[in-house]
């Protein structure tokens, strides 16, 4: 057993795990922050899509000890009290969910696909670089219009994301 | 997955002195190939020694034409590097093809380069570039550093630091995609220095990525698409599998290859 510490949603946070403690498991089962899914379970999903460093990653394909001393952000983490982050603002508006499983990963995958394109976001870069985040609902069309309605509502707020 | 002990090596001393000490250890970089395998037990290491956190394993440089990129550069930071695509952007477009975004921001060059799946992205770049593989006691050269599926060169505590080559005049990568997992079914990396032309094959080859005499000689008296045409390659070494048969990748090569070129001559 390890003890990890991390820094998650701006919290400083300790625990002790296994070596073989997946960090999407250390977030759910120690910390309870079930917003994180576990869906293939074999990184193909993206329902487990966090970000560790500023970086959109998948903590299914991560030990929690490689993330000991990271600076982690969940969907827990992205709302400012009762002001939802203007992904989850416009995931809710344009309906960009159906049974709502892929939501949270989906979400993450967008913050940090707007991070990566200040120049803005076009239709053809959102479906590209939604290859990581699977919705079985099929879904996309509106996820992919709630991710560009958020990109043009950000503009060059777009760093807040990160 | 089976318990395993992790090191964080500082390190390229500490991470051998750390391997040497483990029963069954292992390296880890990213960790996008080898903790899924470890998930279904295909891989049980007793020690996990993170290399991850080795400053000197780190960075891409040019000096002139000559470009170093270090092991543990992940594919995010090969895809965004303005000066490597200045130089070479066959390779940042071959790294932005790799897994998805949240797999390019933890896999490494080095990783992928050790791992030597049959159908990874960098071994057709790595060979057709004619790069050095950089380890912590010695310079391979391409040619000699893949040796067959899943194996290399590589002696069981050597470790990858970089890999350097020269910016080719040309070259173009073109992949064809298994549908699901979006590994290479086929994919071709070409790169002309001006007089000769290499063409590397990944994802095709039985025995792992291979350079392709038939589209090398055809490229050298016209490097054009329809340079490639009419040209066959032999389906005999090549991989069946329940994705596409030897002749389908057979001839997946050649119309690899003239996207590939398409791409280099911009």
């Amino acid at each position: 057993m390890t003890e990890i510490s991390m820094s998650v949603n701006g919290k400083e946070v300790s625990g002790t795990v296994e070596g073989r403690t997946l960090l999407v498991h250390f977030l759910r089962e120690a910390l309870g922050l079930t917003g994180t899914h576990v869906g293939c379970d074999t990184s193909q999903c993206g329902a487990c899509t966090i970000h560790m460093d500023g970086r959109s990653v998948k903590s299914c394909s991560i030990l929690a000890v490689q993330a000991d001393g990271a600076r982690i952000l969940t969907i827990e983490g992205l709302a400012e009290g009762d002001a939802l982050h203007p992904v989850q603002a416009a995931f809710k508006e344009h309906h960009g969910l159906q049974c709502g499983f892929c939501t949270p990963g989906m979400i993450m995958a967008a913050t940090d696909m707007i991070r990566r394109h200040p120049e803005g976001l076009t239709e053809a870069t959102v479906r590209e670089e939604l290859e990581g985040n699977i919705c079985r609902c099929t879904g996309y069309h509106n996820i992919v219009k709630a991710i560009l309605a958020a990109s043009e509502a950000m503009g060059a707020g777009a760093a807040r994301a990160a | 997955m089976y318990d395993v002990n992790y090191h964080r090596a500082g390190s390229l001393q500490e991470a051998l002195k750390l391997l040497k000490d483990a029963d069954d250890g292992k390296f880890l970089a990213g960790g996008q190939t080898l903790i899924p395998a470890m998930k279904t037990r295909l891989a049980a290491p007793s020690d996990l020694i993170d290399l991850s956190h080795i400053a000197e394993l780190k960075g891409i440089s040019a000096a002139g034409r000559t470009v170093t990129i270090g092991a543990g550069t992940t594919h995010a930071e090969v895809a965004a590097s303005a000066d490597l695509r200045a130089l070479c952007p066959a390779l940042t477009h071959l790294a932005n093809l790799i897994g998805d975004p949240h797999v390019r921001h933890m896999g490494t060059i080095g990783g992928s380069l050790a791992n030597n799946d049959p159908a990874a992205d960098y071994p057709a770049a790595i060979l057709a570039l004619a790069a050095t593989v950089v380890t912590d006691r010695r310079e391979i050269a391409a040619e000699d550093f893949f040796t067959g599926l899943f194996e290399t060169a590589l002696e069981e505590d050597e470790i990858i630091t970089a890999v350097r080559f020269e910016a080719p005049a040309k070259a173009g990568y073109a992949k064809f995609p298994n549908p699901a997992s979006r590994y290479a079914m086929t994919a071709v990396f070409v790169a002309s220095d001006g007089n000769a032309v290499r063409a590397a094959v990944t994802g095709a080859g039985d025995d792992g990525v291979f350079r392709c005499a038939e589209v090398e000689a055809a490229l050298d008296t016209d490097f054009s698409p329809s340079g490639l045409d009419g040209v066959r390659v032999p389906a005999d070494a090549l991989m069946t599998d329940i994705h596409a048969s030897a002749d389908y990748r057979a001839s997946l090569v050649v119309a690899m290859a003239k996207c590939a070129v398409t791409m280099a001559n911009g």
